[in-house]
């Protein structure tokens, strides 16, 4: 079996992975992907607790996370749709109608 | 892991590569012009071979050596790898499909399936589901407007109705409790009162009439088959894959989820490889009492399963094919509203009302 | 066989994540993030995590990659609206910060004492474990996910529909 520190490290790859793309990518759909990137490695750092402890709570969390994730897909691609239409860009750094 | 079992495995994924390429492909499309041609008062193939019987070969030698052509400022990569998503996903999900009981050679256990999964059934709906990656992609990558709004179509033809799909077979879930796809067929084996066996349809006669409406959907065939409508949309996603080997696996992907819907009917709904009221034991030994050795009887009963299970397949793609030259497309508008309107709200009840019965029984 | 099956899944996950971030073009970052989900799955089967593998297969890959994928080609985003313009100063501090975050994590899992696996049986992770316990000791987070799932149905719909 491989060791419980190499699926942390895998799963600390993934979220860093996503760390960068959000906070280098202005396209909003590919920020949008760097944060699945960054719940799916947080999904599987429970998987590997959840096995390396013999308990299934790991597994009802990323089950809740999926769900979330679903949640999230569909309101964050309405709003990116909303705010093309509204805007006709989608990079983040011109979507500043709060800024004061 | 022993090489024998190793063995064994490569062993089956090469059977069901031949029946999906074989059984699928090459017999349902003659098949299908023979009967459509018998429906339409026409000859069909009658040329190459016997009675038309090579007539899948010319045409794959014709596919093979046609010009392969790409549209202009296509999108290459993508071109390339959609059709192969396509045939991709339609061969693996074969690979949960059980044709016959376990059965044992040598002391070994053995069953023709490839994979014995305990999440069988959502595995295919997986699977499927990625069906919608080679239809929108292929329409996407040609650069053409036709076919990426024969993508877009079929892309959210198959999402509404995998929800109706997956819902409606929720109520055979709960009777059989089980996704493993072997408990779900010995589930059935009971016989009611005495006579009726105890089969999906006749415990769950809505899902089957939902399911089955989903697997035309699906399967992009009539009265479905919206992205393709010849009248409009020329053929739909697949319109810029000329003529070329492409095309064929198009082809043979869509025969192929033919028989996979066929075969998850089948497996859900009558019983899989089962005869009625006789189990696989009784099978074993009414060989062995003609007079056979146990090696025999058991490959016999192995036959006599497959035979079964084709036969109940067979039946379907009938179905299909029927169904194809009988009735007329729907409109899209008509389409969506089955869907959503229709279908959705019956298998919501069909759960309520198979949940009810089982708390009062 | 199981440990070289991990480090090859292991290897495209990352591998396609990191490609996904460096894409220009968001379809095939949309494909090879599809990718690195199905990688996952498989190391999650790894992990005798059967049901989730299917679940994220189905949900990830089946509903919401193919909603992101829908949602690139209705835009149909022109070659100067992809413009990533961002000064690199900027790009090369988030590549450093992150970094930096990978390092302290690291640092972290080094820290953790070497813990054997737990022998499990074989309905570890099937739907009918995960299933009791979601409808037991997680039952009242199990509804309010149906809640979650319903408000954002609405959501979507209300914000995605054309104002007259």
């Amino acid at each position: 079996m491989v060791p419980l520190s190499h699926f942390l490290i895998l799963s600390a790859a993934l979220f860093i992975a996503g760390t960068i793309g959000v906070l280098t990518r202005r396209n909003a759909l590919i920020v949008f992907m760097s944060i699945e990137l960054m719940l799916n490695g947080v999904a599987l750092s429970f998987l590997a607790f959840s096995r390396f402890l013999g308990s299934l709570d790991g597994h009802v969390f990323v089950f809740m996370v999926i769900t979330v994730a679903a949640a999230e897909a569909a309101v964050g691609l309405a709003i990116i749709i909303a705010i093309f239409r509204l805007k006709g860009t989608i990079n983040i750094d011109e979507i500043n109608l709060m800024k004061g | 892991m022993d090489w024998i079992g190793l063995g064994i495995i490569v062993a089956k994924i090469v059977f069901f590569l031949l029946v999906g390429f074989t059984a699928a492909g090459y017999v349902m499309n003659l098949a299908e012009r023979k009967i459509s041609a018998f429906m339409q008062d026409r000859l069909g193939p009658n040329r190459v071979g016997f009675w038309g019987l090579l007539q899948p070969v010319a045409d794959i030698i014709k596919l093979f050596f046609k010009e392969d052509v790409v549209t202009d400022r296509a999108s290459k990569v993508i071109y390339f790898v959609a059709p192969m998503i396509i045939a991709f996903t339609a061969l693996s999900a074969l690979a949960v499909i059980p044709l016959t009981d376990v059965l044992t050679f040598f002391g070994r256990g053995m069953a023709i399936q490839i994979a014995n999964l305990n999440v069988g059934i959502l595995f295919i709906f997986a699977i499927a589901s990625l069906g919608t990656y080679g239809a929108v992609l292929s329409g996407w990558a040609g650069n053409s407007k036709y076919s990426f709004l024969g993508g877009l179509r079929s892309s959210a033809q198959m999402i509404s109705y995998e929800v109706s799909m997956g819902l409606s077979i929720i109520g055979i879930l709960m009777i059989f409790e089980s996704l493993r796809l072997n408990d779900i067929i010995l589930g059935q084996s009971p016989l009611l009162w005495g006579f009726l066996p105890k089969w999906g349809i006749v415990v769950q006669p809505l899902a089957f009439i939902i399911f089955l409406t989903a697997a035309f959907a699906e399967t992009n065939r009539v009265p479905f088959d919206l992205q393709e409508a010849d009248a409009e949309l020329v053929a739909g996603f697949h319109t810029e894959f000329s003529n070329s080997m492409k095309f064929g696996m198009f082809f043979m992907a869509e025969y192929i989820n033919m028989f996979t819907s066929s075969a998850v009917i089948v497996i859900l709904f009558f019983g899989g490889w089962q005869i009625p009221g006789i189990s696989t034991a009784e099978i074993v030994s009414f060989f062995i009492s003609l007079g056979a050795s146990e090696f025999f009887a058991s490959l016999f009963t192995i036959l006599l399963q497959l035979g079964v299970t084709f036969a109940k397949i067979a039946f379907f793609m009938f179905l299909f094919v029927w169904v194809r030259w009988t009735i007329p497309r729907f409109r899209y508008d008509q389409l969506m509203n089955l869907g959503w309107k229709g279908l959705l709200p019956l298998a919501i009840l069909n759960i309520l009302a198979t949940g009810l019965v089982m708390v009062i029984i | 066989m199981e440990t070289m099956l991990f480090y090859f899944f292991a290897f495209v996950a990352v591998a396609t994540a990191l490609l996904v971030i460096t894409r220009r073009n968001p379809i095939h970052s949309a494909l090879w993030l599809v990718l690195c989900f199905f990688s996952l799955a498989a190391v999650y089967v790894l992990l005798s995590a059967h049901f989730i593998a299917i679940i994220q297969i189905m949900v990830y890959v089946g509903a919401i990659m193919v909603l992101v994928l829908f949602v690139i080609m209705l835009l149909n985003l022109s070659e100067k609206e992809l413009g990533d313009a961002k000064p690199t100063v900027l790009k090369f501090c988030g590549v450093i910060l992150s970094g930096i975050f990978m390092v302290l994590l690291a640092d972290g899992v080094k820290v953790l004492a070497p813990q054997a696996a737990v022998s499990v049986d074989e309905k570890f992770g099937t739907a009918e474990m995960l299933g009791r316990l979601l409808f037991t000791d997680y039952l009242l987070p199990f509804e309010i996910a149906s809640l979650l799932l319903l408000t954002a149905m609405i959501g979507a719909v209300v914000l995605a529909k054309k104002r007259r």
